[in-house]
């Protein structure tokens, strides 16, 4: 087909053509309020999720560089909806920002990078992707100019990533030197298990956990996430993050899937730290977004056990798990960044009383944290099952027994906040809050793939499915 | 249509009562919301009852031999080719039984509540809870495979959690709903990765799938595999145990049940002893072929965590002064009866499973039936301490009566139901584990003598009551069912249950040995005696002496030198000796370790807090660090 490159790579050229069609409204500013700005994004955005559900062609495009598969285009669509419910509930912030459309730019810059690099099948490509999503986010993290700790979580943000990409590129050189190629199919073809290899191999695997931030690579995550407006935190943690795991576990599966006794000890090792430091550092974060930053890395400690199981159904879990984190977790920041734009308050004790001035959001909350919990029947608990069903099929009971002791710790600080907001009482509770329509709108989506995408098992089994063609 | 088809109908029924009473009644209807929800289980219980008609009597296979039977089934989530979660209705002998026991108790207790709640200010919102919790209970029950029961399982967690913290306006209520719905959460984990691995190494999560899986000679290979030098299915078991002694409150995660006592009493009677605590009991009971298989594993820790659990909840129960903090304990020391009596079991052993879930059947009822009239005894002193009350037959005299059948049965006095199932259970325990019958039958004697102690000090006592404010017993929606509990707490024992309720399904004969159950009658009796001579008629003891002769003078010295004696082996030796340190144990030691381990994840946090130092510099050490780690784990691996 001559316009197979139009269509094999629909994703990147939607959202390229949105990143234009906000440059043109950003010259036009003077004719555009900055309330209709943000309506006539967030409709394109809009426009944007639903039509990757008409992208169907499979294939490659330049030489072999890049890819398109059904699973690849149902995470792409997942970060897609991501992206279109972080915007929906940013729409108060930004509507008070003389920036906005700036915002967006730099946001889809971020975002077709990451589509890239879910299509590259070849290092460098996946290396030029990977920065092209990474440092429009230092500019994000720095998005509210005049507060000193966003400079300081932006300066913080390149200096790590920065580090970590030195690491990653001495990765891809020494593999390179090695075999030759950075084409994926090669390397998984000519990948042994011999030191120079492995050494490679063992600085792109830091590279790509710096970006997972599992421990110990992840001392960044927390400085950044709290320095950041609440909007670039939960982008970081929820969609870039989501982005990396996906990546990761084609890198795993497909490209060093020789070395897998490696990387299985190495993933054993690293998965039961990152889920004990996250934890250990959650339980005494005072900030909620601090907080909500380290249980994200034990979360990301509990996706490690699942791809443990090198299986089809280790891929699902995973891609499963990030769609309900994605849900889950954008729940939880949606709730904090309407609070913190509106009073400023972002303590856990703040929070005292608020089920008696907002009894709504505070069940949205309420259901954010128990599927972060892993409560049944939330879709968080299906996700941690199935996890742990994929780890336990490897056979290694340590990590699982681990897993769920690490459950236990993190359901005591998640219940602490639903503590906070039910049964403590305060003086002086956070005001009655009005979110417009769009926010409501982002929460109700949450809230329903929450409680429905566990309970209709048909979700997990459609993603089965794809993986099984991958 | 068929009886079997009707039993969907019994979880949906409750169902349906909580999304009508919980979404619209609250509003519109709150003052009727409790006859409505009364009405719904009154279905439901009914239906329960015409299953088990059905399936026990009606179309009982020729042979006698009862089956399973799947009703529903429908694969739900499929994970792998061979592994899929479904959605079911199983009805087998002890789901049938246990959809009677939880429909009909149920039931007491909705008719029971529109009187006990009458004018609370959240009356709809509690039967709502109510019709949840008794939803949540049923789909346990009917489950026909591991994952949905999981699912109900924390259901169940999660509505009796409303129901502890119904009062929620109570710190001590929160505080007590937080306690339970945590301890068992902490065991539900472990239940969960017992279900993982169950799941993975027999193929399945379906309990018969599991069952034939693992019996077949393919299973035993997969059997064999050992982690840390026990069989994986040995570790699966103990943490599927772990997960039903965290519900069924075992020790040592006992430690919620004392505190939950905090709810309406009504729930505790619901979910406190006929329901929500036999849960672990049942789940056992579910995989007990697959319990009996691995031999001295985790068999083995049923029986002796259970005998422990009977023994050490007695004890306390002696020294508890709250009436219904002596009922936690003793529904403790009643349900660990319930887990030896199938940790006793083994392959050709498998009357205690009988005996087991005799006891639950009974216990069901007498339970209950206490807690009611606790209830009614609360209602009318307005306290929950029984030095606070005494010589309340007078007012109380259908309580009194029912309270005393429910006492009698527990303490296994015979004809009364709790003779039969008790008698049994000993029976089985007394054929492969001599040890545990002995301590059992010190137990049962135990039992008898608090039991008695509370009726003696409630309902007779030193010290004459006024009751202010009293108006007469109870409304009638309270006395019924202590009357039909009261009723069945006498009739139930002459079930034959063997006939009915074995572990494969092929009825056997009913017996009983006369000479056997002296013993126990014996002790149990003793232990009446006891708590008769200290708490009925202390106070009258030295009226008698005065009037009396010279020579009935010193004989009555004499009695009352053996009064002296005898509270002063149990008031010193027995409380202080044994029962104050069991207690102190309990609240210090058992309830300690807890918070230590809390109190030292907390320490350990704050100790690794100098990682995060906000230095870039630090943490790209940290950083290289790790990818040197990593690079020395594959020197490691790759040497």
């Amino acid at each position: 087909m001559p316009f197979s490159f139009l269509s094999i790579m629909q994703f990147e050229w939607s959202a390229l053509i949105l990143l234009f069609i906000v440059l043109f409204l950003r010259i036009g500013k003077k004719v555009i309020s900055n309330t209709s700005l943000l309506y006539i994004v967030n409709g394109l955005l809009l426009i944007n999720f639903i039509s990757g559900f008409f992208a169907h062609e499979d294939g490659t495009l330049f030489g072999t560089m890049f890819v398109s598969d059904s699973l690849i285009r149902f995470e792409k669509s997942l970060l897609n909806l991501g992206v279109l419910i972080i915007s929906l509930q940013s729409f108060h912030w930004l509507s008070k920002h003389h920036h906005a459309s700036e915002f967006y730019m730099i946001l889809l810059s971020s975002l077709t990078g990451m589509f890239f690099m879910l299509s590259s099948n070849n290092l460098f490509m996946l290396y030029l992707s990977l920065e092209l999503s990474a440092i429009p986010l230092a500019a994000l993290a720095n998005f509210d100019l005049q507060k000193r700790v966003s400079g300081e979580a932006a300066i913080k943000y390149i200096i790590s990533s920065a580090f970590s990409s030195g690491i990653l590129l001495m990765g891809i050189s020494l593999i390179y030197g090695a075999l030759g190629t950075l084409s994926f199919d090669a390397i998984s073809l000519n990948m042994t298990g011999e030191p120079l290899l492995l050494f490679g191999f063992i600085c792109l695997f830091a590279g790509f956990a710096f970006k997972l931030s599992a421990v110990p690579f992840h001392l960044w995550t927390a400085d950044v996430y709290e320095g950041a407006p609440v909007a670039v935190t939960s982008y970081l943690s929820v969609i870039s993050k989501g982005a990396m795991v996906f990546v990761f576990i084609t890198a795993l599966f497909r490209v060093f899937a020789n070395v897998a006794e490696s990387w299985y000890q190495m993933l054993f090792v690293i998965s039961i730290a990152t889920m004990i430091i996250g934890n250990l550092f959650a339980i005494r974060q005072q900030n909620l977004k601090r907080f909500l930053a380290f249980s994200s890395i034990a979360q990301v400690g509990f996706i490690l056990i699942g791809i443990s199981g090198h299986s089809d159904a280790a891929v699902a879990s995973a891609v499963y798990f990030i769609m309900v984190y994605i849900f889950s977790n954008l729940a939880a920041f949606g709730i904090i960044s309407l609070v913190s734009d509106v009073t400023g308050k972002e303590n856990i004790d703040d929070y005292k009383g608020f089920y008696s001035t907002n009894p709504l959001l505070a069940w949205v909350l309420t259901i954010a944290l128990f599927s972060l919990a892993g409560i049944p029947p939330t879709a968080g608990f299906f996700g941690k099952f199935f996890l742990l069903m994929s780890g336990a099929a490897a056979d290694n009971n340590t990590l699982i027994i681990i897993a769920a002791l690490n459950m236990i710790v993190s359901l005591y600080y998640y219940l602490r906040v639903v503590k906070a907001m039910f049964m403590d009482s305060n003086a002086q509770p956070i005001e009655k809050l009005k979110p417009g329509w769009m926010p409501v709108t982002a929460y109700i989506v949450c809230t329903a793939g929450i409680l429905l995408s566990g309970i209709i098992g048909g979700a997990f089994e459609y993603i089965i499915s794809i993986v099984s063609t991958h | 249509m068929n009886a079997f088809d009707l039993s969907i109908w019994i979880p949906i029924l409750p169902f349906a009562g909580f999304l009508l009473i919980g979404l619209i009644g609250k509003k519109y209807f709150p003052s009727i919301s409790g006859w409505l929800a009364t009405l719904f289980m009154g279905v439901a219980a009914a239906l329960s009852i015409y299953v088990a008609i059905d399936y026990f009597f009606l179309s009982a296979p020729s042979d006698g031999h009862y089956i399973a039977q799947e009703i529903i089934n429908i694969p739900w989530l499929q994970f792998t080719d061979s592994l899929s979660i479904n959605m079911g209705v199983m009805l087998d002998p002890i789901s049938v039984m246990m959809l009677v026991v939880v429909t009909f108790v149920s039931l007491m207790v909705h008719l029971y509540s529109t009187g006990y709640m009458h004018g609370e200010k959240r009356y709809a919102t509690f039967f709502a809870y109510l019709q949840l919790f008794t939803f949540s209970m049923l789909g346990l029950v009917l489950s026909s495979n591991l994952f949905q029961i999981y699912i109900f399982w924390e259901l169940v967690g999660v509505s009796s959690f409303l129901l502890i913290g119904f009062y929620f306006d109570k710190p001590s209520a929160v505080a007590a709903s937080k306690k339970a719905f945590i301890v068992t959460r902490f065991a539900d984990l472990f239940f969960l990765i017992g279900i993982l691995i169950v799941g993975v190494t027999g193929d399945s999560f379906d309990f018969n799938t599991i069952i034939i899986n693992l019996t077949s000679p393919e299973g035993a290979g997969k059997l064999s595999a050992t982690f840390l030098g026990v069989s994986i299915i040995t570790w699966a078991l103990t943490l599927i145990f772990i997960g039903g002694a965290g519900k069924s409150a075992m020790f040592p995660l006992h430690i919620w049940l004392p505190d939950a006592m905090e709810g309406p009493t009504p729930v505790s009677a619901l979910i406190h002893a006929a329901t929500m605590v036999v849960a672990g009991v049942y789940l056992v009971a579910r995989l007990f072929p697959v319990f009996i298989l691995t031999g001295s594993g985790a068999i083995e820790i049923v029986a002796y965590i259970g005998i422990f659990s009977a023994l050490f909840a007695a004890v306390i129960a002696c020294t508890q002064t709250d009436i219904k903090r002596v009922l936690a304990y003793s529904t403790m020391s009643q349900i660990g009866y319930m887990m030896f009596a199938l940790g006793v079991s083994n392959m050709h052993h498998t009357d205690g499973f009988t005996a087991s879930m005799f006891h639950l059947f009974t216990h069901a009822f007498f339970k209950s039936l206490l807690f009611l009239g606790a209830g009614v005894v609360i209602h009318a002193v307005h306290s929950n301490d029984m030095r606070d009350m005494g010589a309340l037959r007078k007012y109380l005299p259908v309580t009194h009566l029912t309270f005393l059948i429910g006492c009698l049965a527990i303490a296994g006095v015979p004809p009364f139901a709790g003779f039969f199932s008790k008698e049994s259970i000993l029976h089985a325990a007394y054929a492969t584990h001599p040890d545990i019958f002995y301590l059992a039958l010190i137990t049962s004697g135990l039992t008898a003598f608090y039991m008695f102690r509370l009726y003696f000090s409630i309902f007779w006592g030193q010290k004459e009551i006024h009751l202010h404010h009293f108006h007469g017993e109870a409304g009638w929606s309270m006395k019924l069912p202590l009357i039909m509990l009261g009723t069945l707490s006498v009739i139930t024992g002459f079930v034959p249950f063997a006939e009915y309720i074995t572990a494969d399904g092929i009825p056997h004969l009913a017996e009983t040995d006369i000479m056997f159950s002296i013993a126990p009658v014996l002790m149990g009796l003793t232990g009446i005696g006891i708590a008769m001579i200290m708490y009925k008629s202390a106070n009258a003891l030295p009226d008698r002496v005065a009037s009396a002769g010279k020579s009935v003078y010193r004989w009555a010295y004499h009695k009352f030198y053996i009064d002296e004696l005898y509270i002063f082996i149990t008031k010193k030796v027995i409380f202080n000796l044994i029962g104050r340190p069991a207690a102190w144990i309990d609240r210090t030691i058992v309830d300690g370790t807890m918070n230590l381990i809390a109190l030292m994840t907390t320490e350990i946090s704050d100790s690794v807090k100098g990682m995060q130092s906000g230095k870039v510099q630090g943490y790209a050490m940290y950083f290289f660090a790790g990818v040197i780690g990593l690079g020395l784990l594959c020197l490691y691996i790759w040497l």
